[in-house]
């Protein structure tokens, strides 16, 4: 189906302005991954008709709605589950998953760690920004040690996950990081993410201005996006990057790639053989 | 020509009424005494082009039929008390969102862990009243395998037509129960769903249609709506506007009222001159047909009423009989479910008799005789 897309990417065709203002905080990340997403989309001409959006709970959950697409925003943690029951049913849809930190890693760790496994083709957007923001600001299990939080006062004393070790652990074919200054980056990975033939998980580093930012005085919403700048490495910067280079902290780019049967085909395969065999009975 | 016969277990009944309903998408989770249907799905489904999946556990199983149903196919699940826990939290959001669904609950002993190969009633309020905050659904309890089978096809039937959960809801001797059942070769009425066809320009999901049930939009049909378990205005978007949000649920609730004489089912046995009245559903019914008609033979006048959908409760029905009633008897297995609504229903003046078991044994028709012959008695 057409959807009379002008060949510039403007990104007022794909967003539902009647819902404007959005109601993110100033400085916020999950704008800029949003509109990495949606340029990803306009870039490979994904229908808007074909494109599903599943999220959580959170102000990632919160992001989808703006969308000019099929959005489904459902319980905390289940996003995976749903795009998971979607996908297998109307392969023809483009599945994209916009989950947050404590969506994905805590009340949804099961459904991120069996997505991976399984490999059904889907884009999975975490947005990391160490915090439910939108219940205040309490610690997640991303949250920075020593970091303030309104459920750790004193600084966070739990260990973090790392969540692309994780997906690339539990079996995801693609698993890829980006900051949310590195746009044009993110958006070109956001593009793998979306042709790639099974599950591909990306963790954007989004910032918390407003919440956490303030509460650990990290500085303004420009100083905390900058601030990202600082372990990059200098020519990685508006490229995708294909090695890591914060080598001894979060490493960016394309952090795993692999060729793994999708789940779908695969399920199809296996159903079309069973038919088969039966015929010939 | 001769009539075939088939040898068939209440949990194969499930799933052969699913996959003659039009269901093509299950996700499940292993849990004991209900695992034979996904078993069964396991095997049926890819015979029909269907998909099943084993999910990673009882919540994510819950959520993928709801996005498979969203996706615009008929979806269901199995699961036992345990996993019906984990599955409310989901089961709230297609009733909130007003997703088709079909859940079938084989219940076993509790609380908790419980006694997981013996039977209960045990759920009849969980399947009602399970999910947080006030939202309605369907849940109906067979009696029988063949009614399992039939019960689940409509189950899909309402699901689809009124837009809403249904719970199937039998006890785990039902479940394992083999019954011999003809083998049926009428096809079944496959319910499709009302389907947006309207202009996307002004399609509003949630609009308030003379039916109360709006159609839905199928992905990829062009609507590009959206869906959310956040209180909806007709246009599908958030809002906490009070008039608005009364007004959607008003809706919500009202649509079950208007098409009650189709969710509408249930049983009378001897009700017309009967002075005690037997109450109750699933394998405890069954049991008490037989004391009924065994007592209708000692001149006892005794009858029974067997709601097949429990919720909503047959109210206007039951309200016709209650009138002439002097005892109610409620066998149930639990310590007093269904007891409850009978307090709410009947007139003061009529004596309610509870026969409980939570020892995970079946109610026998004896012990069912036996108080209706003390009860006539006096």
């Amino acid at each position: 189906m057409s959807n009379n897309l002008s060949k510039e990417f403007n990104i007022r065709d794909y967003l539902r302005e009647d819902l404007m203002p959005h109601f993110l905080c100033p400085g916020c990340g999950h704008g800029i991954a949003l509109r990495a997403l949606l340029q990803a989309v306009h870039e490979l001409e994904i229908s808007k008709d074909q494109l599903a959006i599943v999220s959580g709970i959170g102000c990632s959950g919160r992001v989808g709605a703006y969308i000019d697409a099929n959005t489904f925003h459902v319980t905390h943690g289940r996003p995976l589950a749903f795009a998971t029951g979607l996908a297998l049913a109307r392969p023809d849809l483009e599945v994209v998953v916009i989950t947050g930190d404590g969506d994905s890693l805590a009340i949804g760790g099961n459904h991120l760690i069996h997505a991976c496994r399984r490999n059904l083709k889907m884009t999975c957007m975490m947005l990391n920004n160490e915090v439910y923001g939108m219940t205040g600001g309490q610690a997640s299990p991303t949250t920075s040690q020593t970091r303030y939080t309104t459920t750790s006062p004193k600084g966070s004393i739990e260990p973090v996950f790392d969540a692309c070790k994780l997906a690339e652990a539990a079996g995801a074919g693609f698993v890829g990081r980006e900051v949310t200054l590195q746009m044009p980056s993110l958006k070109n990975l956001l593009k793998k993410c979306l042709q790639y033939d099974g599950f591909s998980f990306l963790e954007v580093i989004s910032d918390c201005t407003e919440i956490f930012g303030r509460k650990n005085q990290l500085g303004t919403s420009p100083e905390m996006i900058l601030n990202q700048k600082s372990s990059m490495r200098p020519d990685s910067y508006g490229n995708i990057v294909d090695e890591p280079f914060r080598p001894n902290f979060m490493k960016t780019g394309v952090l795993a790639l692999n060729e793994r049967p999708e789940y779908s085909a695969t399920y199809r395969q296996h159903v079309a053989r069973q038919l088969k065999s039966k015929e010939k009975k | 020509m001769s009539i075939k016969y088939q040898n068939l277990q209440g949990n194969h009944a499930c799933a052969l009424g699913a996959i003659a309903a039009g269901c093509r998408f299950f996700a499940g989770y292993p849990i004991t005494p209900s695992s034979e249907i996904a078993e069964r799905m396991s095997l049926e489904l890819p015979k029909h082009e269907g998909v099943f999946i084993q999910m990673e556990d009882e919540i994510a199983s819950m959520g993928a039929i709801l996005g498979a149903s969203m996706g615009g196919v008929k979806a269901m699940t199995a699961t036992s008390g345990p996993g019906f826990s984990l599955k409310q939290e989901n089961i709230g959001y297609a009733a909130g969102a007003e997703i088709p669904c079909v859940i079938a609950n084989v219940m076993r002993g509790g609380p908790s862990t419980g006694m997981p190969t013996r039977p209960a009633q045990s759920d009849l309020m969980q399947a009602r009243w399970g999910s947080h905050g006030g939202h309605p659904l369907i849940v109906i309890t067979p009696g029988s395998v063949r009614e399992i089978f039939d019960e689940t096809v409509r189950a899909f039937q309402l699901s689809e037509k009124i837009r809403t959960p249904v719970i199937v809801l039998y006890d785990e001797v039902l479940g394992h129960l083999v019954e011999t059942l003809p083998l049926s070769g009428a096809a079944h009425k496959i319910t499709e769903r009302k389907w947006a066809d309207e202009s996307p320009e002004t399609f509003m999901p949630y609009a308030e249609t003379t039916d109360l049930i709006p159609p839905m939009p199928r992905p990829g049909d062009g609507y590009r709506t959206h869906t959310t378990g956040l209180t909806h205005a007709e246009d599908g978007f958030p809002t906490q506007n009070p008039e608005t949000v009364v007004k959607a649920m008003k809706r919500m609730l009202d649509k079950f009222e208007l098409h009650q004489s189709e969710i509408e089912s249930y049983e009378t046995v001897c009700c017309e001159d009967a002075e005690v009245l037997v109450m109750t559903v699933g394998i405890s019914a069954r049991a008490a047909k037989h004391a009924v008609k065994t007592a209708r033979q000692e001149g006892i006048k005794a009858g029974l009423f067997r709601p097949i959908t429990l919720w909503p409760f047959p109210e206007k029905a039951f309200k016709k009989i209650i009138s002439k009633v002097k005892t109610v008897v409620v066998p149930e297995m639990n310590t007093g479910q269904l007891s409850l609504e009978m307090e709410r229903l009947c007139p003061k003046k009529t004596k309610i008799k509870s026969i409980n078991r939570i020892d995970g044994e079946a109610i026998a028709p004896k012990e069912i005789l036996s108080l209706l012959q003390s009860v006539a008695k006096k």
